[in-house]
Formats: structure tokens, sequence, C-alpha cells
């Protein structure tokens, strides 16, 4: 438009350099802190620039640990996230698509109230039923177990949802098609429905994955060892900001490493995990 | 007065392409102009430059005798009706139209009263308390144009308001809003793609295409002498035969014409069925391949003998070696039939060869 | 909700409905069902007894002072958070539709907070606000403010607000574009023609347009902060000092570790379903009406 706006096309750049000033600043600084020795930083004299001991920060981090708060290597939590985060995506995508497949593509007694069961869990999300969940995986020998930091955490509704409200746009000649050429529901998942969903799985995928990756209270509660902590509780211990000989550059390289895979997955999926946020929750 | 003018309008888009190549243009105080053309044709974009919501590149948009070229949209004093008529949704009919008249401070009874005469005009009192999205495609076409109409602007933009309509609702908004026009005395720029919406409608008709003009004219005045083979195969419906000949054939065809080769034109309105001679004129003859009769006038489609070879078929033009001819009532001959058509030399038109020019016969 | 075609086997659906609802009864309506019935349920100091004592826990929580306190933390932490992540969240989205250049750049930034962990950018912010060594609370301390988190209740809770603001910017920057572009822009440009100049076409048109997206947002922070900053408050505040910063559900965590009182920590956990229903019954009433990209 022919609009006499205030400095013309500048405002909305400054505007969104100083957002992403805002949200890029603390990452930043949690770079160059891993890249210090401790004592600049915990006498306040840390500049805003990358310092020598990075290398050598990261390795100690990943590999030995700060052997005083905690005693596992970083690398042991990255690898107990990584496959709790993979096992919950994986595991709720597996699920809850063939949960969707079951009430879209069948009839059969109790399916409506399967649904509403499967809809209902959305109201029970973990921290509402903390104890007792703890108590169950307790009784069933789970805890400090890769089965129990995952388990309990892979029967979603928002899935099971997206998963259906796509199937029904599946249209009834495609199915009808399929039965006349002699698939049997197994096939037909397999060989049509399967290769259709890819887009919304992956979509999925990224948004579960970080879901897992992130999460705090579970694990923190049912792993007691050392070495089945995920980063993302192992972080706490290292930064008992109580203790004051908290060693800032392996807190702020764990940091980093504890970011670095659901920033890069978000980051090169951009447009997977957009489309994923928004359908997950129509 | 609020007469709109065009002087050498140009528009160029960052990437190159160049939209408007120099357009000028004359609308005077109360009259209808409509530009028409094919998708494409920038018609949209000249509209819109004049409505101040595409920036100009080159010459000069005159308002009123006001250079507006930097002037905001709300201050130039128009008034748009949009092809989606982009109605406020949250917004009660009576608030869309009195939203403008707000945002200018006008009193409150002031803007009832408008409101109110707007309502009663278009007949939608009924509706004033009702939002967009209970009211029907032709209902929300009204209310746009109450928007429009409290404004008391300058100038009214129409931007193809009837296009989402079904087809007999086309019919009589078009007709309601010249009626309507007329009675404001307000100078109107209508934009459209349809060359019956367009003719029946003008003052002032200009025909786009390619972001350059093709010709402006009274609507008649352009039927009848076409300036190039794009206006006369687009204006008037079924279009116009558009034969190419070569030099020795116009030579021998036409006397009194140079010996270059050129583009032949009639209407099919313009043939009558005949074995009777015709000095000066044109006969062909046709074997009849299809007949179309809508009950008041039969068309018939019919192939030239002796074939001649020709240009690409450009958009509404002929397949080479095919006519039509419309005869009233619906008496009509069979398919295979061969018949006679002839043309008098005052109905033929002629064109140079790349069709750009018109030749006076 | 018809089936799209019907597949025959008796058996098969069964089979295919089995892994969720399995995991769903045993690890979702089973611990629910204990949590109401432990609610119930008062048990002796030695824990050898256990008597049924119908809403008494739920009595006895409704009147502890502490109770209220976390309702009260919870409701400020809340409207905080939801007032500050949205309005910049809004900010940035409005000045990301127009049509500038770079703005895929702009965006791939400002999806960074959502995909680190509550918890992880609770210790970026503590490094940036550690008495004695951050950044920035040198910088208060320069400029008079005796910053002290670990004392200064309301410090902490600014140091929360903070984390959780900066957490959820992602999510609502990303809705609000994706609801500014749903907004015609004929819709717009007949608001300009109309007089209106861009700040009251932003409040007259864009905001009351944004509404569904608005309050989807808003229900989504406020959910956000009840049951997804456990992280950030174990990290930075441990609910501290003296219950500063303690939310509802960081009392259920923390009194449940200390492990006295299980009839009161179920009867918490079961007033916070309750809540959840409330707010997730909400959100669809408004999603299934309004909302559409």
């Amino acid at each position: 438009m022919v609009e006499h706006r205030r400095f013309g096309n500048l405002l909305p750049h400054l505007i969104l350099l100083a957002g992403v000033a805002i949200v890029a600043f603390p990452v930043y600084l949690a770079v160059i802190a891993s890249t210090h020795d401790n004592t600049v930083i915990a006498n306040g004299q840390m500049p805003l620039y990358p310092g020598t001991h990075g290398l050598e920060t990261y390795w100690n981090t990943i590999v030995s640990g700060t052997g005083r708060t905690t005693r596992a290597p970083v690398g042991g939590m990255m690898l107990n996230s990584l496959i709790m985060a993979i096992g919950i995506a994986l595991g709720k995508i597996a699920i809850s698509i063939i949960s969707a497949y079951a009430i879209v593509f069948f009839s059969f007694p109790f399916r409506m109230a399967a649904f509403w069961t499967i809809f209902i869990t959305l109201m029970l999300p973990v921290e509402v039923r903390i104890f007792p969940t703890y108590k169950i995986t307790s009784d069933l020998s789970m805890l400090d177990s890769y089965a129990g930091l995952i388990l309990p955490l892979i029967a979603s509704a928002t899935a099971t949802l997206l998963f259906r409200q796509f199937f029904m746009t599946v249209p009834k000649e495609l199915v009808e098609a399929s039965k006349i050429d002699g698939a049997g529901p197994v096939r037909f998942f397999f060989d049509t429905l399967l290769p259709l969903s890819v887009t919304n799985i992956a979509a999925l995928f990224v948004i579960l994955f970080i879901y897992g990756w992130n999460q705090y209270l579970w694990p923190l509660l049912i792993t007691t060892r050392d070495d089945m902590q995920t980063i993302v509780i192992g972080i706490k211990k290292i930064i008992d900001v109580h203790d004051a000989l908290t060693e800032w550059q392996v807190a702020m390289a764990t940091a980093v490493l504890a970011m670095l895979p659901p920033v890069a997955v978000v980051v090169l999926m951009q447009r997977l995990f957009v489309k994923g946020l928004i359908e997950t929750e129509k | 007065m609020a007469n709109v003018t065009l002087r050498d309008v140009r528009k160029t888009y960052p990437g190159g392409f160049e939209a408007i190549k120099g357009i000028g243009l004359e609308v005077g105080d109360g009259q209808f102009c409509v530009l028409v053309g094919p998708s494409g044709c920038g018609k949209s974009t000249l509209l819109r430059m004049v409505a101040g919501l595409e920036t100009i590149t080159g010459g000069e948009i005159d308002i009123g005798g006001r250079i507006v070229n930097q002037v905001e949209p709300a201050e130039r004093d128009i008034a748009m009706v949009f092809q989606n008529y982009a109605l406020y949704p949250h917004m009660s009919v009576y608030n869309n139209m009195a939203y403008g008249l707000r945002n200018r401070g006008m009193a409150k009874p002031e803007i009832d009263t408008r409101v109110q005469e707007a309502a009663r005009i278009l007949e939608i009192g009924p509706m004033l308390e009702r939002k967009p999205g209970q009211l029907s495609g032709g209902q929300r076409q009204r209310v746009a144009m109450g928007r429009a109409i409290v404004r008391q602007p300058k100038v009214f933009l129409f931007d193809e308001p009837l296009s989402n309509l079904d087809a007999k609702l086309r019919i009589a908004m078009r007709v309601e809003i010249r009626k309507l026009q007329r009675r404001l005395g307000t100078t109107s720029i209508y934009v459209t793609h349809d060359q019956l919406e367009a003719m029946t409608l003008a003052d002032i008709l200009v025909v786009m295409n390619g972001g350059q003009v093709e010709q402006i004219g009274n609507p008649l005045h352009i039927y009848q002498k076409p300036a190039t083979t794009f206006v006369a195969s687009f204006i008037g419906a079924p279009p116009m035969n558009l034969m190419p000949l070569a030099s020795d054939e116009i030579a021998s065809q036409l006397e009194g014409v140079g010996g270059e080769a050129g583009i032949l034109g009639i209407r099919p309105e313009d043939f009558l069925i005949s074995s009777e001679a015709v000095p000066g004129g044109i006969a062909l003859e046709l074997t009849v391949e299809a007949i179309e009769r809508v009950g008041a006038e039969t068309f018939i489609y019919g192939a030239r003998q002796h074939d001649k070879g020709g240009i690409a078929a450009r958009p509404g033009e002929l397949p080479p070696g095919e006519v039509i001819v419309r005869i009233p009532g619906a008496v009509a001959p069979a398919i295979g039939e061969r018949i006679r058509a002839i043309a008098p030399r005052e109905k033929l038109h002629l064109f140079s060869a790349d069709g750009r020019k018109r030749i006076e016969l | 909700m018809e089936p799209r075609a019907i597949f025959s086997g008796r058996l098969l659906p069964y089979l295919l409905i089995l892994p969720q609802l399995a995991v769903s009864l045993i690890f979702f309506y089973w611990p629910a069902v204990q949590a109401l019935q432990q609610s119930f349920l008062v048990q002796d100091a030695f824990g050898l007894s256990t008597e049924f004592v119908w809403f008494e826990n739920y009595v006895t929580l409704l009147q502890t002072p502490e109770y209220y306190h976390a309702i009260g933390v919870t409701f400020v932490f809340s409207a905080l958070v939801a007032f500050f992540s949205l309005t910049l969240g809004l900010l940035l989205a409005t000045m990301a539709n127009r049509n500038i250049r770079g703005v895929q750049i702009y965006r791939t930034f400002l999806i960074i907070p959502y995909a680190v962990a509550p918890a992880v950018a609770s210790v970026l912010f503590i490094f940036m606000f550690q008495p004695g060594l951050g950044m920035i609370a040198r910088a208060l301390q320069r400029n008079g403010v005796d910053w002290n988190p670990v004392l200064n209740g309301t410090h902490a809770m600014i140091l929360v607000v903070i984390v959780a603001v900066w957490n959820q910017i992602s999510y609502n920057f990303l809705f609000f574009l994706a609801g500014l572009q749903a907004i015609p822009k004929s819709v717009i440009e007949a608001a300009a023609i109309d007089g209106a100049k861009p700040m009251r076409r932003f409040w007259t048109i864009v905001f009351p347009l944004l509404s569904p997206t608005t309050f989807f947002l808003i229900i989504v922070n406020i959910t956000y902060v009840f049951f997804n900053t456990l992280g950030i408050i174990d990290t930075a505040t441990g609910g501290g000092p003296n219950g500063a910063t303690q939310t509802l559900v960081y009392k259920v965590f923390q009194d449940g570790k200390v492990g006295t009182d299980l009839g009161g920590s179920a009867a918490q956990s079961v007033i916070l379903m309750v809540i959840v229903v409330a707010l997730t019954a909400f959100q669809f009433r408004y999603v299934e009406k309004k909302v559409h990209y």
C-alpha cells in the first residue's frame, strides 16, 4: 500500500531483531560460558567472546562428568535421553496409528467406548497422577529401566486424534479399490495407508521427539541410578545453586548439549515442525 | 469536479516484470468507465493503483484535479467494492457501513441518517443487525455497496464485484449498479473480465491486454469499429470470425485495397445465407459441421472450402477454416449441407497481418 | 463419526487398539483411580492402618493456608506469563506478517525456545541471574537493586516468570502468525480505504478477528504454567523461598516426596485433575468452534 509508515520498513526489522536477540542471547551466553575456565566465570569476569577451554570442557563433560556433583559422564546421559526420546516418539506413533486405524476403518462393539477411553487420557497428564503411577511402575519392577522411562508416557490421545482426523480424509473409494484388488486390512495398512501418512508421521515425530527429550518430572522420579539419568535432569545436579562449588563451565556445556538435539531437529525440520504443531492443536 | 485522469501510468515489480506499460485515460465527472480484458491484463492492478493499494512506478494519477500518487488510500476520498466483498466479519451490517464514517469522526446522528438512507436504497434495512456470515452472496454484495455509498466519495471503484454471483443474480445486480450510479452521479471505474457486463455498463470502455490499452471509447463504437484483432475477438459473443488472407487473396477478393497480407474479420450476425451476388463484399462456401439453437437465433459452425493455413488460434479466435454464422429464428440447414454465406463490404473489417492495426475499407 | 469402509475381522480391531488401551488402563486410569481412592483415606502415623474419611482430606486441604498460597502463586504465575508471553508473541507475529525480506530467518530463530526443555531454559537464566557472577545479576547490583532470588520471594517469582515467558514465546508467535495470515488481505485493505490508520486497523479489525486464537493461546499458556513448569521451579528456586514459587503441581510433588500425608497428596492430585478437565473442555469448545488455519 501507499502508506506513510514511520521509518518505512525499518520498524519490523528492529523489533524482530530485538526478538531474536532476546531469544538467542541466553543460548549464546551458555555457549560462550562453556568455553571458559570456571574461575573466570565465578569471578564474574566472563567476557562476551569465546574462550579457549571449549574442547577440554566438552571432552570432560561428555566423557568423565564433573566428578564432584555427578558421577555420571554426560555422554551417557545423552544416550539415555536419546533412547528415551526416540522410544517415546516411536512408541506413541506406533500405538496411536494402529488405534486410529482400528477406530476409523473397523466397526466393532465398544468402538466408541474405546475412542473415548483414549481421548480422556488427554486430561490425565503425568503431573496429575505422579505418585500412583510411580507406585505402579515400581510394582512392575520398571524403575531405573528404559521401559519404565518410556512405557508410562506413550499412551497419546493427541497422536491418535491426529491420525484419526487424517484417516477420515482418506477417500472411501481407495479402501474399496484395495478390497477389490484382494488386499486385506493388513495389506491395505502397509501398502496404502502408511505411505499416505508419511508426512503426518514425520511431523508428529518432530513434536514427540522434543516432548520425550525434554521430559523432567517422570525421569526424575523413577531413576535413582546415576547411569540411568537423562541429560535434562542431570543438569539439575550439576548446578545445585546452594553449592558454591558449581562448575559453571561444565553446567553450561551440559546445557548446550541438552539443547543441541531438539533445537537441531526443530531448525532442520522447520516446516514439518510447524505443521505438526498446528495439526496437533486442532 | 471528480474526474479521474491517468497520465502515462506505469508499474514495474521489483523482479522486473512490467505489469502496466504506460496507460493514459480520462474519466469525466459522473462517468462510468469499465476496464475489461482477460486475466492477467493488468486491469485489477490499475484499479488498485487508483485506489492506492499498489504503488506507482511512473506517471501520474489525478483525482479531481489533485495528483494522488503519494496520497494514502484513506485520503483519496474513494470507496471500493471488492470481488469477495471484504466485509468485516465480526461487525454487524450497520457497523460495516458506519465504520468508515466513524473513522472520519462524523457525528452519530449523521452517521445514522446516512446508513439508514443507504440501507433503504439498497433494500437491506431488515439486515442491519445481522453479521455478514448470516447473509447470502447477493445480500453481502449489497452491503459492500452500501459501505461504499455512505461515504459519498468522489470516485467509486469496483473490482469484479459480480464474479462470485450466479448468472441470474449477476444480470439483476448489473442493472441495479447502473441505475444506482446514474442516480448518485458518482464517477466510477469498474473492472470485469466479462465483455457483456462491460458493454452494458460502460459510458467509456477500456479494453486492456498485457498491461496496455488496446482501445478506449464508447462501447458501441468499439463494437462496430474494433481497432485490433484482439478487441475484435474479445468484444462480442460469439467472437468475430477472423480469417488470415495472403496478399493475393486480399487483392482478388477486395478491390481497392493495397496488396499486403492481412486479416479479414466478419461478425457472425453480419452474414446472410444467400446465393445472390455481392459486389465488393465476400462470399464463402461452407459445409455445415455443427448447429446451436438457442431459441431466438441459431449459430451455424461451418468449414470453409479451400482451407487457408494461418495464424495459430488466440483466445476467442476460431481455428482457421471454421466460420460461425448467426441466423435469426430456429430454421437451419442440416449438418453436412453446403451453404453460401455472404457479407456486404460495409460489414467487413480488415486488419494488418499482425492484427495490431485497423485498415479502413 | 461413520467408519470409512468396513473391514471385516472380529479379532484384528481389538488387537490394534489393545496396546494403547493397555497402556492407558495400566498407567493412566488405574493410577487415577488409586489417587481418587486414596484421597478418601487417612493413614495413621505408622502407615499401618487406613481409615475411610469421605471428604475430610479435601476439607483439611482447603483450610490449609499453604494450599491457598499455592493457588495464589499459580494464579499470579499464570497471569503474568500469559500476559507477557502473549504480548511479545503477538508483537513479533505482527512484525513478521509484514511482507519483509528474511522472515524465514527470523522465524528460524524465534522457534528455538520451544525446543529447549523448561529445566534447561531455567539453567540458562539461572546463569544470567546468579547473584555475583551472572551478567544481568551484576548489572542489577550495579544499579542499586539488591537482586537475590534465593532470599527474596518476589525476585524468585520474577525469575521463573521470565524463564516461562521465554520458553513459550515460540508457540505464541507461531500461532499468532498463523492467525494473522488467515485474515483476508482484502478486509485490511477495505479498512484502509475506510479511513483507518494502521493502529486503528489493528485494534478494530485485526485484534477482534484474532480473538479465537488469543483465547486458545491463553488456555494453552495457563496449562503450560500449571503443568509444565515443574522443571523450571525445581531447578531455579525449589519452590522457595518460603513457598513463593510453589505452584499447585509443585506442591503435590514436594508433599509427595515427603510422603507423610498420602491422602492429602492424593486429594491435591484429584483437584488438579478436575482443573485439567475444565481447561481441556474449554479448549476443545473453542478450538472446535472458530479456529481454523
